[in-house]
């Protein structure tokens, strides 16, 4: 059938080769190849007849004049064919049989198909067999059936060889028995299932807990889940869309939640978590890659962080409500003093005036216009270079004559000597003895501080400059002299004060405070104040200790007996500390802050030297208000009672009591 | 002066550690070996202290392991069945490459094995250490036993999975341990108690996985490995502290139950057995009969320097637990094949309910729909065709909070076509200050026996839908009373001008001293004013170092306040803005 069936198939494609070439040898006009070639057709029907090279690529001949060569060894040549694009074109418009038209490689010629090999591609592209006649449902024959047959196919008798026992086999066997004999070979082995595959592992129980499993830290379990990762959450907890945004935005390392929390209406909505192989697998990677850590949390209470200090109600008596105001100046007040009696307050401000207050009554009782911003009113008051001292006369008439008296002294004028260069001393006179100005000590330099000694003889005032060996004078009043204490002083002097007792004086410069002996004439003391820039001191009315302000933020108190270093640094101030105040008896002192704030602490200071002194902030108290940056410039505490008067930069003094 | 010069890294925290490549170095073991070695042993790299030191100087990233730990694997027999293994795996090659079928055949027969009991033993040296650990160990299996068997790793492993977490659900349900469930996005939350340890896992739901290629499965595979060992000796030790047959075994009864249906859809014997098992339909059998176990009454000893408070709180703590126990005894649950079954039966069998479903959904089932006792069907879908009176038709979501509550919730919430209440997580319990859901705060009150307000005013709302025309009413007396106070303000007013008018005329008021009216002062507000400067100024007192530290506790506590109080805000917002909705709809009606 195959054989028959396959003839069929060709055949048709053989009479087309011979019929395209018959007419080509019609046309090239070779009639000796045309019998050689129909001899072949019998020979071999498959084959190209006429071109021998075989079944290679075409493309070798493509630089040759000729396609291979005919039985004979001559070559064939290629047809000579100039078509181009448009004869192709033309070709396909106009020739009717152009679909049916197959270029033979081989022989490089164009063949034109019969309608029987049209119709033979048709029926095997739809896949069926090349012969119109052949029947595909042909009834099968079956040569061997399940049926057993009364006759057998063969009839041979059986071998000898099947009834005697084989001798190969009985060697082979014989070399198995020995090898087993000899245990070479062992028995397959028998998994031991004898207590089964789980049994009770912790049967006995050994309480010997090796070093290693004290050592162990188990993992950290997951963490439970919140309300978030509900598959219907409470709404809160569902994310809106800047929530959304954010969690899109941030790192996967950054995000609070490692998904987005949803809300499906039924529990069959819900879809299988696509992370969920995820998150197993980087369980398991934390288990076995994650070093582990004893952590310690601190577990604090943090009410047990705050210090027990006595109640402040304890501590009492302190300042704790403002009660009142002393309106009237225009600009700063930029400093205050009280009359050691309690009865009568001075401030100097911006404005260029001294006003003289009654304490209990709020009311100003004198104004001095001094002209200049008035830096330090102490019955006396310094202008940008001038320090005058005014006697107010407002105190009992006797000790307004005593002060007159010695202001007016002259006779214990003496002659001055070197420092008259330094400084001036002059008297007022007419409209500004008058208003109450007695003495004028003209300075080369602007006064930013003047502190009296505490027997009220001696002053001493200073004039910040960079790297001067003047910055201090100390100005003896009765005698009208002045004198230069200091050869050489370091950095900028920021605020001097003499020691309430013994003959010290304390300097306060940008960074760190000395302490002088007057009598020996030499420094005895340097305090390390650890503050960027000293704004104010003041000495404890004991002498042993000393407050230092500075402007950042910081107050130091320093233990004179302790150490150089400041025995305790109080943070209290938002902002730069301005004026710095100790009672002259109470266990207080105060200070004064550009944040609006006065701070009044309570420190006590024991008179055994084995007990520290013991500091509490008793009251904030608040009432300034800032301008210009600027809040409260000076505090000072009332001589006799537990009141403090603050001055600020809006143009108030305050007392509270 | 003498002696020898110090080497640097010759002694200290240097030699304690040993580099990752070099321990493998050590071991002789391949980088694949020397990881599951680690994952069997649970030995986990190390942070030294001072990382410097310990990496000679250099600070380049690497891993260190205590040079112990190294020390301690050098000595495991697991290592020397590894380099077995490699062996095997090398003839086998050899045997096929050169085609020799018979030796394959031997080869394959005789595959290194080996086994993980002693190393479980080492790692969990008692029983209750083995449970504090077994939260991995069950997530992974429940995981695994929900893979498709394709070739993602063996099918034995997937079996031995799904054999062993069925064996654990069925040691809760008989144990009846179950505490807490939680449905959540990713899955379902378990948490059970078992002898005194809280152990949560959490199962996907019922899909297929589309593996992801960036995961590895042969480190997955090794922690099967193991945690299966771990489950199914923990298993064996729990079913015969309950006295139960281990392999697990249905009871008499409950099997000759199950034999009447046809189990021709079953190939195997077995198969349907383990089928039957995993339908958590059927008490299992005892060792013992059941009836004669019950449980001694446990005597409570006061414990030394326990009030008697704590006693109290202690016993009706176990009471509530006991309540607890029995919370759907009695209840006879149908479930609809749209529901989860597994988790449900689940669940529901924990808390002592009958449960049946739909017989081509799973074998096991013990009566029908049609049954005139059932008292809930459990339904996932908008209606239900055909509905029975006697029976409430309720959502899944029911079952899971009424575990959570404790108590069994009013149905009305959960029937079909119903907008669920929010479902909330059990694990999350509320300190003091922490944002608290409104619907916790419901249920809590519904737990104390009290209706909630917002329940309350819910009802008031609804009755003032019904009497909407009285209300509109009250607005207009609202109104005329707004008007009225206005006229007040009027009338104030003219009396101001009036004595202004009289000012500018120059008459002179009558000066007159009003009594003034003393201002209340609050004792008790006054104190804690105090108080709080108190402790202001005591804050101001604090050293640098305390201070840092007690302003990062209260910007933590600060932080949770804020949050507590967004997340409050959202909810007003979102219950103003359905208020507001709820009221256009009325009015539309």
């Amino acid at each position: 059938d195959l054989s028959d069936s396959e003839d069929s198939v060709f055949s048709g494609l053989e009479d087309s080769g011979s019929d395209s070439e018959e007419e080509e040898e019609e046309e090239g006009g070779g009639g000796g190849g045309g019998r050689s070639v129909r001899f072949c057709e019998v020979l071999c029907a498959v084959q190209d007849i006429r071109n021998t090279v075989g079944n290679v690529p075409m493309e070798w001949y493509r630089d040759f004049p000729h396609l291979g060569y005919d039985l004979d060894g001559r070559k064939i040549y290629k047809p000579i064919r100039s078509q181009d694009e448009l004869d192709h074109f033309l070709d396909k418009m106009e020739n009717p049989d152009y679909w049916r038209t197959v270029h033979d490689k081989q022989t490089g010629s164009d063949i034109t198909l019969s309608e029987e090999q049209v119709a033979l591609v048709r029926r095997l592209q739809s896949g069926r067999f090349g012969d119109v006649d052949f029947n595909e449902y042909q009834p099968t024959v079956e040569y061997f059936s399940r049926d057993v047959m009364l006759h057998p196919v063969t009839n041979r008798p059986a071998d000898k060889r099947s009834f005697i026992p084989s001798l190969i086999e009985k060697e082979k066997v014989s070399k198995l028995v020995h090898a087993i004999k000899m245990g070479w070979i062992k028995p397959r082995r028998v998994e031991d299932d004898s207590r089964g595959r789980y049994y009770d592992l912790w049967a006995s129980e050994d309480s010997s807990i090796l070093a290693r499993h004290k050592m162990h830290l188990p993992a950290p379990k997951i963490p439970l889940p919140g309300h978030q990762e509900s598959y219907n959450p409470p709404p809160e907890f569902l994310f809106n869309e800047e929530e959304r945004a954010l969690w899109e935005q941030q790192d996967a390392a950054d995000r609070k939640l490692p998904f987005v929390p949803r809300k499906f209406s039924s529990l069959r909505s819900v879809p299988a978590f696509p992370r969920f192989v995820h998150e197993r697998f980087e369980r398991c990677l934390d288990l076995y890659l994650c070093p582990r850590q004893r952590k310690m949390r601190v577990n604090v209470d943090p009410e047990d962080l705050i210090p027990k200090l006595p109640k402040p109600r304890d501590l009492q008596p302190f300042p704790t409500t403002q009660s009142l105001v002393y309106r009237g100046h225009s600009g700063l007040i930029r400093s205050i003093s009280v009359s050691p009696t309690g009865q009568w307050l001075a401030s100097g401000s911006d404005d260029g005036s001294v006003r003289f207050w009654e304490v209990c009554s709020s009311r100003c009782l004198k104004t001095v216009q001094v002209g200049g911003a008035v830096r330090r009113p102490v019955c006396l008051t310094h202008l940008d270079s001038r320090v005058l001292l005014l006697s107010p006369s407002l105190a009992d008439r006797q000790v307004v004559s005593a002060s007159e008296l010695l202001l007016s002294d002259k006779e214990g004028a003496e002659p001055v000597q070197g420092a008259e260069s330094l400084v001036t001393w002059s008297e007022a006179e007419g409209e500004e003895l008058n208003e109450g100005i007695r003495l004028k000590i003209q300075h080369p330099k602007a006064v930013h501080q003047v502190a009296w000694h505490a027997k009220g003889d001696y002053l001493a005032s200073v004039m910040p400059d960079h790297s001067s060996h003047l910055q201090v004078l100390i100005h003896q009043v009765s005698r009208r002299r002045s004198q230069n204490p200091f050869r050489r002083n370091k950095g900028l002097v920021q605020r001097v004060s003499f020691h309430p007792l013994r003959p010290y004086f304390f300097v306060a410069t940008q960074r760190s405070v000395r302490i002088y002996n007057l009598l020996k004439q030499e420094m005895t003391k340097k305090l390390q104040a650890n503050a960027k820039w000293i704004s104010s001191m003041a000495v404890h009315p004991g002498g042993d200790h000393v407050i230092c302000g500075s402007y950042d933020c910081r107050l130091s108190w320093f233990d004179l007996d302790l150490s150089t270093k400041p025995y305790r640094m109080l943070r209290h101030h938002k902002k730069a500390v301005r004026g710095v105040a100790y009672h002259r008896f109470y266990p207080l002192f105060a200070s004064a802050s550009d944040d609006g704030s006065v701070i009044v602490c309570h420190g006590t200071v024991y008179n055994d030297l084995l007990q520290n002194p013991l500091i509490v902030p008793v009251k904030v108290l608040r009432g300034h208000a800032v301008s210009q940056d600027l809040g409260v410039l000076d505090v000072t505490f009332h001589p006799s009672q537990p009141w403090v008067f603050s001055s600020g930069a809006d143009a108030t003094i305050r007392l509270y009591t | 002066m003498g002696g020898l010069q110090k080497k640097k890294f010759e002694r200290g925290s240097a030699t304690n550690y040993i580099t990752r490549n070099k321990a493998r170095k050590k071991l002789q073991l391949s980088l694949p070996d020397f990881r599951r070695l680690c994952i069997l042993k649970g030995i986990y790299p190390h942070e030294p202290k001072h990382k410097k030191k310990v990496n000679k100087g250099s600070t380049a990233p690497r891993t260190f392991y205590l040079l112990k730990d190294i020390r301690f694997l050098l000595h495991e027999p697991i290592v020397g069945k590894f380099r077995d293994y490699k062996v095997f795996v090398r003839k086998l090659r050899k045997a096929y490459g050169k085609s020799e079928w018979t030796s394959v055949e031997r080869l394959r027969e005789n595959k290194p094995t080996y086994k993980l009991d002693h190393i479980i033993k080492e790692r969990y040296p008692t029983f209750i250490d083995a449970l504090r650990d077994i939260d991995d160990a069950l997530c992974m299996c429940f995981l695994f036993s929900t893979f498709a068997r394709t070739g993602k790793c063996h099918v034995q492993t997937i079996q031995l999975c799904r054999r062993l977490t069925v064996e654990w659900m069925n040691y809760i349900i008989t144990s009846r341990a179950l505490r807490k469930v939680f449905l959540s996005i990713k899955g379902i939350y378990y948490q059970v108690e078992v002898m005194g340890q809280l152990i949560t896992w959490l199962v996907p739901y019922q899909f297929a996985h589309d593996h992801p290629t960036d995961v590895d499965y042969r480190v997955m595979a090794t922690f099967t490995e193991l945690y299966t060992t771990l489950l199914g000796f923990v298993n064996f030790r729990l079913y015969h502290s309950l006295n139960l047959v281990y392999p697990p075994k249905l009871d008499g009864k409950a099997e000759a139950e199950l034999k009447e249906e046809d189990e021709e859809g079953y190939a195997m014997n077995s198969e349907s057995y383990s089928e039957k098992l995993s339908a958590l339909g059927g008490s299992l059998a005892r060792v013992v009969s059941a009836g004669e176990e019950e449980e001694a009454e446990v005597d409570q000893f006061p414990v030394e320097g326990e009030d008697m408070e704590k006693m109290e709180a202690r016993e009706k703590e176990q009471k509530e637990l006991e309540a607890q126990k029995r919370l759907f005894e009695g209840l006879k649950v149908f479930l609809n094949r749209e529901v989860p079954r597994e988790s449900l039966a689940f669940i529901l069998r924990c808390f002592g309910a009958e449960v049946s479903w739909d017989k081509s959904v799973c074998i096991g089932s013990t009566f029908d729909v049609t049954d005139e006792t059932i008292t809930h069907q459990i339904v996932d879908r908008p209606n239900a065709e055909k509905q029975y009176i006697n029976r409430y038709y309720i959502q899944p979501q029911w079952v899971y909070d009424c575990v959570n509550a404790k108590i069994l919730l009013p149905v009305q919430d959960y029937f079909l076509g119903v907008t669920l209440p929010p479902h909330l997580s059990p694990f999350v319990e509320e300190k003091e200050g922490d944002y608290i859901p409104p619907e916790k705060l419901k249920i809590m009150a519904l737990k104390r026996g009290e209706k909630s307000a917002q329940e309350e005013e819910e009802e008031e709302e609804e009755e003032e839908e019904g009497e909407g025309e009285e209300e509109e009413e009250d607005e207009d007396e609202d109104a005329e009373e707004d008007e009225d106070e206005e006229e007040e303000d009027v009338a104030e007013e003219m009396n101001l001008k009036k004595m202004e008018k009289q000012r500018s005329q120059g008459k002179s008021l009558s000066v007159k001293v009003t009594p003034g009216k003393v201002k209340a002062e609050n004792p008790a507000r006054l104190e804690q004013e105090e108080k709080a400067e108190e402790k202001r100024l005591a804050i101001m007192m604090m050293k640098k170092k305390e201070k840092y530290l007690y302003d990062k506790i209260m910007f933590g506590k600060k932080r949770k306040i804020r949050e507590a109080n967004k997340l409050a805000a959202k909810r007003k917002a979102h219950d103003d803005a359905e208020k507001v909705a709820k009221k256009k709809k009325a009015k539309k009606q």
